[in-house]
């Protein structure tokens, strides 16, 4: 059987997100030159340390995401506080101020709903911890258009329900520790990049 | 996107622009369509595609649409920030001229554009100023006409006026009945509603200050420059831009005054 084709990584947290992604990111960064998008919850004006730290652990360049950046590999983009991201059908980022979703803005069910709209089943999904539901619908409509889905096990996660309101869909392929993420996908990953 | 959606969005569009007037060709397709999606939900519609026979037969059931569409829900002094910057930075240039236009362009329901006559009032500009403020969406233009607002978040509207370094109490501004407020005469008496679409509508001429922020978020890259445009157009030299906390200017003949508050300033050739 081929080996299914990644183009994008999105990765959604909330409470408890920025810890995470401390930990995970540097090593999947270190993993693949996939663009990866991401969510954090987050109250604005703090993203741009956010965006600056992670500049300093990762080896791809790490960005705020603005309206009309082209998506880029090597590079990971974050969202705005107070705007939703979205990805167009050439590539390029939209921002949008509607309504918060599970009153959420940036909403990672936005993000991800939108990435799979532009890459169907090439989008690989993991939700970090977080104490709401966003993220499940996303993780589906990921997992439906033949993505690949991983949650954050709910007993390493700070705040358990984001990542169990993901589980509970029955629509998520791994369930691991942070750095079991970076793990299941390292042959997935480095193998694509290998070929390239 | 799948193709029948995609499909379907764009047959949307092109009833939309034949059968109504109104030309979404040029907005972002992802937020479009999530608007889309989420009206389908509200009537309780299977698919798009169901959309377009009741758009073709039933011009109320568009009437609901351009709503759903284009109506953005916002707030009094929504980025206090902005209107901090603003008074700061803006206002003290603003003291040369006799008389002043300023146009908020997309104003929704009205909210910003009274927070700006607020801010002038409270700096004396208000007497001399004359505000036009514009939308595509006539339902949206005359919730903003009336200026009635449910009171429901007046906290969040008071804790945004003291945030933008506002001087006086919110309450000052509004007549308080029932269950809402309504923003007082003197206000609404500076201030002309007027419907206008950026994507097909002409120059406004002669403005000061021109705002309109987080609008062209939702156009392409070819309407975002026509509107451009037509703001460059519409601005008296020396005259000030103010867009969206993240909309950064990429038009030449602009100087920036505040990057956070992405205000920027027409410069002479």
């Amino acid at each position: 059987m081929m080996k299914k084709k990644f183009e994008v990584i999105v990765i959604g947290a909330s409470f408890g997100g920025v810890a995470a992604l401390n930990k995970l990111l540097p090593p999947l960064s270190g993993l693949t030159n996939l663009p990866i998008f991401i969510v954090q919850h987050t109250k604005q004006m703090k993203e741009n340390l956010f965006v600056k730290r992670m500049n300093e652990l990762c080896a791809s360049k790490v960005v705020e995401a603005a309206d009309g950046y082209k998506v880029e590999k090597g590079v990971i983009f974050v969202a705005p506080g107070g705007y939703h991201l979205l990805v167009e059908d050439d590539e390029t980022m939209s921002l949008s101020k509607d309504d918060p979703v599970q009153y959420a803005r940036p909403s990672i069910d936005v993000l991800f709903e939108s990435v799979v709209d532009v890459y169907e089943e090439a989008v690989i999904a993991i939700l970090l911890t977080g104490a709401n539901q966003d993220g499940a619908d996303g993780i589906v409509a990921v997992h439906q258009a033949g993505g690949m889905t991983l949650v954050q096990d709910p007993v390493e996660a700070e705040m358990p329900s984001m990542p169990e309101a993901a589980i509970a869909t029955g629509e998520v392929d791994h369930i691991a520790p942070l750095l079991g993420i970076v793990e299941i996908l390292q042959p997935t990953l480095a193998k694509r990049d290998a070929y390239e | 996107m799948h193709n029948a959606e995609k499909l379907a969005v764009e047959l949307i569009i092109e009833v939309i622009k034949r059968q109504y007037g109104y030309d979404f060709s040029d907005y972002s397709r992802a937020s479009l369509k999530r608007r889309l999606i989420h009206h389908k939900t509200k009537l309780g519609l299977a698919s798009l595609a169901d959309m377009i026979p009741l758009l073709i037969n039933n011009p109320h059931s568009f009437d609901e649409l351009l709503t759903s569409l284009s109506v953005t829900v916002t707030e009094l002094f929504r980025d206090p920030e902005f209107y901090q910057a603003f008074a700061d930075e803006v206002v003290p240039k603003l003291k040369t001229y006799p008389y002043l236009k300023v146009w908020h362009a997309g104003c929704s329901t009205g909210e910003e554009v009274y927070s700006m006559a607020i801010l002038l009032h409270e700096n004396k500009y208000l007497d001399r100023t004359q505000l036009y403020a514009t939308d595509f969406n006539p339902y949206a233009l005359n919730i903003a006409r009336k200026g009635i607002y449910p009171n429901e978040h007046i906290n969040a509207y008071v804790d945004n006026y003291r945030k933008s370094g506002g001087g006086f109490e919110l309450e000052d501004y509004f007549v308080e009945k029932y269950e809402a407020i309504k923003v007082k005469r003197f206000l609404q008496e500076r201030i002309a509603f007027s419907q206008h679409n950026l994507a097909t509508d002409h120059i406004f001429g002669d403005m000061e200050v021109i705002v309109c922020r987080n609008v062209m978020i939702y156009f392409d890259e070819r309407l975002k420059r026509k509107v451009l445009d037509l703001f460059n157009e519409s601005l008296v030299v020396y005259g000030f831009l103010c867009l969206g906390d993240k909309e950064t200017l990429d038009y030449p003949g602009f100087r920036v005054v505040n990057e956070a508050a992405s205000i920027y300033q027409k410069v002479p050739k």
